[in-house]
């Protein structure tokens, strides 16, 4: 490959690593902080990209809009509106243990598809909304740099947020709730408030990543949801790179696209009649990680640290 | 389209998603998780099922017993491979691994079986017509077969000794073990139960519609509906559970877009969770 495609590729590989990087900061603040299991990471990004594209395309009569919004209101709507969604689902839910949450956001997520998929209205259905601008192209130009640049921006805006919510009180009850829900009671702390919120956070990140990711490939359609891609790989970034660490959850997103990407290599190389069965093989690779990731380093690469103690001397560690 | 012969269908669908629902209760009143992969598990059972049918030319139903030992098997292998590892982790991990399962279990049958929709048999079944209801030798089968495994496993349940050392364990898990209830043997027959069940589950979805490799996914959510609904951890309450959202699922046609279906079975379970956690059967709230 000559240099230019190396660099044009590598601008992409990092671009998507970017997007899985703030969905995998997302989920950190439901499971990594909450210990909340989301199943449905693909129905907030989907509601995300749908509401970027809706907010911002021009006029369509093949769909609700475009309203030909900028970009950033965009990013706003697509934020706000995940958000929206998953308040009722975590009013209800989250009550009861993660068990619950985790079948009801598979229901949430399936409820979303068969949505975008049928009411062609809003979503112009399977056909899909094309014409997405890229992320500020009015003002920079389409450049495929503008674009990761954009991404990276917004991924360190959200890393850096993300770091600030795990060291604040609010954080810390978030971890207690997790480590001691009774004792967080006993404490005079409203848990049901905390959970929902922590929840909301969470599918409000995620929606921002389908925004961004509406934005950086410039079409969506139901089967770009596909549930169990988007939802079951940032799963396992969040995993490997270290569930409750920020850092790690950047980290694993970059590691577990490199070796996803490798599978490619690997499907590559088989004979071809199993050619077009690559994308199984991809993730039976990867699923079979995951066993061995969950049984043999199950804190993840970069494991949660706690933070330093209140009141603790600078510089003593924890 | 009739009430009568959309409530027929709701009787079929529910006798296939409570033979899964009862998977699902065995597994979580022993084991104290929620198994993400059982549809898998029963996709499994249905592909088995149509390889046999395919190399033998027996109908579906004389394929099901070894849909079930195999799924049986499977079910127990996944167990000791992974599962069994992780048993003193928390139920968290458990169920983010079963996640995990059901995608490998499910690239696996992509692979072998390939992607596309495939049936047990094809052509066009005569249907036995009663009054205007119209019967397809298919749904009798079906229900019959599931209400005989059914009561099966209620024999199973309250006459032998694994079976009573199966609810002892499922109703209190310490008295259980320090009255001498081998765990490991009981939690086996818990997995090939759970297996067998879920095979029949997924071989009779497939004599009633078709076999993808999704089927075992798309079915997950009302599994647990039901099981829920039900009382998670009562195999009885299952049954109760997947009648009803089987028959609100195919009633529901009447007056929403059939694409909608699973929303059905979503909004049932939404309203329990709300109103009566533990179920009709008082199971376990999670």
């Amino acid at each position: 490959m000559d240099f230019l495609g190396l660099e044009s590729y590598l601008v992409a590989m990092l671009t998507t690593v970017g997007i899985y990087a703030v969905l995998s900061l997302g989920l950190n603040v439901q499971f990594g902080l909450t210990g909340q299991i989301n199943i449905g990471i693909a129905g907030f990004y989907a509601v995300g990209a749908y509401t970027a594209a809706i907010l911002t395309t021009s006029e369509s009569v093949h769909h609700l809009g475009g309203f030909g919004l900028p970009f950033v209101i965009g990013l706003a709507g697509a934020v706000l509106m995940s958000a929206l969604i998953a308040l009722p689902i975590g009013l209800v839910t989250i009550r009861l243990r993660s068990d619950y949450l985790a079948i009801a956001t598979i229901g949430i997520a399936e409820i979303i598809r068969l949505v975008f998929k049928n009411e062609d209205w809003l979503s112009n259905g399977v056909r899909g909304i094309p014409g997405i601008e890229r992320p500020l192209a009015g003002w920079l130009g389409t450049n495929a740099h503008v674009t990761l640049a954009v991404v990276l921006v917004v991924l360190a805006v959200v890393w850096w947020l993300c770091e600030r919510a795990r060291v604040s009180p609010w954080g810390r009850v978030l971890r207690a709730i997790r480590e001691n829900e009774q004792g967080v009671t006993a404490a005079g702390k409203d848990v049901v408030r905390f959970r929902v919120q922590a929840f909301v956070v969470g599918a409000a990140i995620m929606g921002l990543g389908g925004a961004l990711y509406a934005h950086v490939v410039g079409f969506i359609s139901p089967e770009a949801f596909m549930p169990l891609h988007a939802t079951f790989l940032v799963w396992v970034m969040l995993i490997a790179g270290g569930a409750g660490n920020n850092t790690g959850a950047i980290v694993g997103a970059l590691i577990i696209w490199l070796v996803w990407s490798g599978t490619e290599l690997v499907t590559g190389r088989l004979p071809p009649e199993f050619a077009t069965q690559a994308s199984s093989v991809r993730v039976l690779m990867i699923g079979v990680l995951l066993q061995v990731i969950l049984i043999a380093r199950p804190q993840g690469l970069l494991p949660e640290r706690a933070p330093r103690a209140v009141g603790a001397a600078r510089g003593r560690g924890k | 389209m009739d009430v009568v012969q959309l409530f027929v269908y709701g009787i079929v669908l529910g006798s296939i998603l409570t033979l899964g629902a009862i998977g699902v209760s065995l597994i979580y009143g022993i084991l104290r998780f929620a198994h993400f992969a059982q549809g898998d598990v029963a996709a499994f059972g249905a592909y088995i099922a149509l390889s046999v049918v395919v190399a033998s030319g027996l109908p579906a139903l004389a394929a099901l017993p070894v849909a079930m030992l195999a799924a049986a098997g499977l079910a127990i292998l996944i167990d000791q491979t992974v599962y069994r590892r992780l048993r003193g982790a928390s139920p968290v991990i458990l169920l983010i691994s079963s996640f995990g399962m059901a995608l490998v279990i499910r690239s696996l049958i992509q692979l072998v079986w390939g992607p596309h929709n495939q049936t047990f048999a094809s052509g066009i079944q005569i249907p036995y017509r009663v009054g205007g209801l119209v019967l397809k030798p298919d749904h009798l089968l079906i229900v019959a077969a599931a209400v005989a495994l059914v009561v099966g496993l209620h024999l199973f349940l309250t006459r032998t000794r694994m079976g009573k050392a199966m609810r002892a364990m499922s109703d209190n898990m310490d008295l259980a073990l320090v009255s001498g209830v081998p765990a490991e043997r009981v939690v086996m027959v818990t997995w090939a139960l759970a297996g067998a069940l879920g095979a029949a589950a997924g071989v009779f979805l497939g004599m009633d519609t078709r076999l993808h490799p999704q089927m075992g996914w798309s079915v997950l959510l009302p599994v647990f509906a039901a099981a829920i609904l039900g009382g998670i951890g009562k195999p009885y309450g299952a049954i109760a559970g997947g009648l009803v959202i089987g028959v609100a699922m195919e009633m529901s046609t009447m007056v929403i877009d059939p694409a909608y279906k699973p929303a059905v079975a979503f909004a049932i379970m939404v309203l329990v969770l709300v109103v009566r956690p533990q179920g009709i059967f008082a199971g376990k709230v999670l």
